[in-house]
């Protein structure tokens, strides 16, 4: 499923699949490796609407929130887990 | 080939000035964390018989800039005759993007693959010659913190041809660098090192707080621990010991109470035999005083530990945790770098808003740092003169400050149209600080500190006393009398202080000594100094980056929070 990279879990991978913002901001975040069909990962959500830290390759990026709203990422989950992730198998 | 000028040119981060510094021997400041580099400096190197230019400039991720501090990069491209790009090795595939816009520009260029070193512990593998085969130009292995495969770079340099690669878009360059990429390059696995659990620890928000904390206390801390350490066994006891007995030889010999023993001197004041420096004002008393014995010890005590800090690549972590409260301040976290950089010169500070991309965020920036954020000098000679009267008062003034840089902030913010842009940064990698790189550039900050700062603390004491002499600090004082008193509660003699403010911020806060204020008086006075106006150096550089219809109203803004603020100190406090 596609999720905005603000919904990702923390320590969750994904891919990055577009970049839903003006030709500006999408080419400044490529530029900087964050480029569709990288593998991400999202590391930590800093507090309510707080920046959002990520590792790409070798690198870790810090993307203000608003920015990082725009970014899609295609994440794998159980997604008939996911209302209750405690449950015992 | 023409060879006048050669370009270092690189992602944000990657060592360029390393390399240049290597290349050159000219001295430049080197940290880790992206935007060290503000503006370009120029150097030369030799090959064989000829003395090209080296050019440092600021890092860019892409040919397109997004700040001032890109747009200059960018700038200089046009005439250059051959580009040293350099590539940070650990993170080949992010920066062939900027290598291959390079190639397109038809100039020769020749691949540095810098911090080589690390790619081994990172369990990076590239192949050099086929990295070369496929750029189709010279790719030298470097690591310029230590020097090695810097002599293959300039042998390499005649070696540069341009490539003409035809312009591709974006989707085609990345296209081109993952080929580029699966041939020559292999990662291995490998464990988690300590340097980067301490790199989990200090971001993660739950962690990440305590830990700042506990390296803002240990900073804090380090700072007196140094600067007093070397004011109490170093600077007093030189003074005490062996420039007493010359001075007042010197004053024997000038005879007493005339022109040239008062500005050379000042009026001689000993208790219990021993000289008050900080109140004689002569050129070779509190002259040299303030500047070596004052503020000196904590300016090499700060810089010492910013450069540790700065080194270790801490500065970017507390950006992103200091991001959320930031923007209540209409800025984003990357701004607290002019901050710190504004709390040893002001000048450094000013520059560093050019990593700033918007020009509300830079007026914003500057405006606080230029108000609230007193630089070393200033804290030095705070500490040292209101300190006397208890650290309740320093505490007192500097939170003061604090509130102000808040308050105006959050005004700014809602006042001004527009909202702060978001950070994008990339956090670098801790590294442990090489003890020479911290000890060559502290020396080369305390170097320009003796060389910029000291020649003005000499003439704003110069100042002062041909101000005396001429009256014209008596006239002024008429004038500002009902100012300073009915508003801010000092006597009139303080406009001096004000006066000689605009010059340097040191001296000023000097002056309020003499003056026999009581502790409040001397709270309001060291507050108001910090606040009504920038220094001449500063307010020099600030008219440059925000131009002068900004800068005015920036001092606008200044001139009425010292007014107020200094007004509500003379009718709060009880002391």
């Amino acid at each position: 499923m596609v999720v905005k990279l603000t919904e990702m879990k923390r320590g969750e991978t994904g891919i990055l699949t577009s970049i839903d913002g003006g030709v500006g901001v999408t080419s400044r975040i490529q530029s900087m490796g964050l480029r569709l069909g990288k593998k991400i990962k999202k590391l930590e959500s800093h507090f309510k609407n707080g920046p959002q830290t990520v590792l790409i390759d070798n690198f870790k990026v810090a993307i203000g929130f608003g920015m990082a709203t725009k970014i899609l990422v295609e994440v794998k989950r159980d997604e008939t887990r996911q209302d209750s992730p405690h449950r015992k198998s | 080939m023409k060879l006048d000028k050669i370009l270092l040119i690189g992602n944000p981060n990657v060592g360029k000035s390393a390399v240049f510094s290597r290349l050159t021997g000219a001295k430049v400041v080197i940290s880790n964390y992206p935007g060290t580099t503000v503006e370009f400096t120029q150097g030369y190197t030799k090959i064989d018989s000829i003395r090209p230019a080296i050019i440092d400039i600021p890092g860019t991720y892409s040919l397109t800039p997004t700040s001032k501090v890109e747009e200059v990069a960018v700038k200089m491209l046009k005439d250059s005759d051959l580009i040293i790009n350099i590539v940070d090795a650990t993170n080949l595939e992010r920066n062939l993007y900027l290598t291959l816009e390079l190639l397109e520009k038809h100039i020769p260029v020749i691949v540095a693959l810098n911090i080589w070193d690390e790619t081994k512990h990172k369990g990076i593998e590239i192949d050099v010659k086929k990295l070369e085969k496929a750029l189709g130009v010279p790719v030298v292995p470097t690591c310029g913190l230590t020097g090695e495969g810097i002599k293959d770079l300039v042998r390499a340099i005649p070696k540069a041809k341009a490539k003409r690669f035809a312009h591709s878009t974006d989707e085609e360059k990345w296209k081109h660098i993952g080929k580029i990429i699966e041939e020559v390059q292999r990662l291995h696995h490998r464990h988690h090192t300590l340097l980067e659990k301490l790199e989990d620890i200090s971001i993660k928000p739950a962690t990440g707080f305590p830990f700042a904390i506990l390296v803002g206390f240990c900073a804090f801390w380090v700072i007196r621990l140094i600067g007093e350490g070397i004011i109490t066994y170093l600077a007093n006891p030189f003074f005490e010991k062996i420039w007493t007995p010359i001075v007042l030889k010197l004053s024997a010999f000038l005879g007493p109470e005339n022109f040239l023993h008062d500005i050379i001197l000042g009026k001689i004041i000993l208790v219990e035999g021993q000289m008050e420096y900080s109140q004689t004002f002569g050129l070779i008393t509190t002259g040299l005083y303030v500047p070596f014995a004052m503020v000196l010890p904590y300016i090499i005590s700060f810089y010492f530990m910013l450069g540790i800090l700065e080194d270790f690549g801490y500065l970017p972590r507390l950006a992103v945790l200091m991001d959320n409260f930031m923007h209540k301040l209409g800025l984003h976290g990357y701004a607290i770098i002019p901050m710190i950089l504004g709390l040893g010169c002001n000048v450094p500070g000013a520059l560093a808003t050019r990593l700033l991309e918007g020009k509300r965020e830079k007026f914003i920036a500057a405006t606080l740092m230029a108000v609230a954020v007193p630089c070393m000098a200033q804290i030095a000679m705070i500490v040292g003169l209101v300190g006397e009267r208890g650290g309740i008062y320093v505490t007192l003034v500097f939170l003061t400050l604090l509130t102000i840089l808040i308050i105006k902030g959050v005004v700014l913010n809602i006042v001004m149209k527009g909202k702060s842009p978001e950070i994008l940064v990339e956090i670098p990698p801790y590294r442990i600080p090489h003890l020479q790189s911290v000890l060559k550039k502290l020396w080369m900050r305390v170097f320009s500190f003796l060389k910029e700062a000291v020649p003005y603390v000499l003439i704003g004491i110069f100042v002062v006393n041909i101000l005396y002499v001429l009256h014209i600090i008596d006239f002024f004082s008429r004038i500002f009398s009902p100012i300073l008193h009915h508003v801010w509660g000092l006597p009139k003699e303080a406009i001096g202080a004000l006066l000689i403010g605009f010059l340097r911020k040191d001296v000023a806060v000097g002056m309020l000594g003499p003056l026999n204020l009581t502790t409040k008086q001397l709270v309001i006075g060291s507050t108001v100094l910090a606040i009504y106006f920038p220094c001449i150096a500063t307010f020099t550089i600030l008219v440059k980056e925000l131009g002068i219809k900004d800068m005015l109203k920036s001092a606008a803004i200044m001139i009425t929070i010292a007014l107020f603020v200094g007004g509500l100190l003379n009718l709060m406090l009880r002391f």
